[in-house]
């Protein structure tokens, strides 16, 4: 599947062991992912952490760091939560679908060029895209379910009415 | 996981959005077409003198109201044989490409954050 993949390429102008050195050590992937880290990045091992973004507070971090080479790849599996909304979120990740996020890093005669792949998503149920979209753009579901309720009254109080 | 919700949405993206929202209400604002909607979401594929059977309006009035519909992307039509006919499309957008789309953009914010964090 063609859009089950993002690909971004980034060229960034910083040596690429700065770059590494952003990716890779805890606390500062946390200053600009936003998101305070428990401790350093294990190959195999569960990262865990909060989010610092304003109103995502609650939401905690959960990934599985997969590869570490170094300056060349930093990879981690993280899980797609059904919802991170306050109301309906939860804390219990077991069991959620993951997507694969790659970084992968080159030099360049300016700097570094990034690339950056998530991959997996066609693993993801039907459900999850669809909630994650009501996440994505607030209501619009909600009120797509509103019509649809008000077509079905409609039709069933439109088919009593028309029986001889 | 959570980047996803890391940043804002861009406005125009939004904005963008509530014009297709803002069409979609516009289009089922209006009896004629709420009943036409109400007959095709029952799944089958009806052809206009189908639509037209029983209405009061005439099939040049229903043909109207449905391409009000198509351009909205509530209903579609499937040439068959001779005939259009027209079907309920229950989802305007496509889950799973909405959905990568929106991770991507979120991405775009992150990785500029990034930039930012290592140029600075």
């Amino acid at each position: 599947m063609m859009n089950s993949v993002i690909e971004k390429r980034i060229e960034l102008k910083a040596p690429v062991s700065r770059v590494w050195r952003a990716l890779t050590d805890y606390r500062e992937f946390g200053e600009w992912f936003r998101v305070k880290l428990d401790g350093p990045f294990v190959p195999g091992q569960m990262s865990r952490g909060r989010i610092t973004y304003p109103g995502y507070e609650h939401v905690k971090w959960e990934a599985v760091v997969q590869k570490m080479e170094h300056e060349r790849l930093f990879s981690f599996t993280w899980p797609h939560p059904k919802s991170l909304d306050k109301v309906d979120y939860t804390l219990d990740y077991s069991g959620e679908p993951t997507t694969l996020v790659e970084f992968r890093l080159a030099k360049t005669a300016s700097g570094t060029l990034l690339v950056l792949t998530e991959s997996g998503f066609d693993k993801l149920p039907g459900d999850r895209r669809l909630e994650a979209f009501r996440r994505n753009d607030g209501g619009w579901t909600e009120q797509m379910k509103n019509v649809e309720d008000y077509v079905s009254k409609y039709v069933s109080e439109n088919h009593v009415a028309h029986k001889p | 996981m959570s980047l996803r919700i890391m940043s804002h949405t861009s406005r125009s993206a939004v904005a963008a959005k509530r014009r297709t929202h803002a069409l979609v209400f516009a289009a089922l604002g209006d009896a004629t077409r709420l009943s036409l909607v109400a007959k095709l979401c029952r799944g089958q594929p009806r052809s206009i003198s189908q639509l037209t059977q029983g209405s009061k309006l005439t099939r040049q009035a229903i043909t109207k109201h449905l391409r009000v519909l198509e351009s909205a992307g509530i209903v579609q039509s499937v040439r068959q044989g001779r005939e259009s006919r027209f079907e309920f499309d229950p989802e305007p957008m496509d889950g799973i490409k909405e959905y990568v789309d929106f991770v991507s953009e979120q991405w775009d914010h992150t990785l500029s954050r990034l930039k930012s964090f290592v140029e600075g």
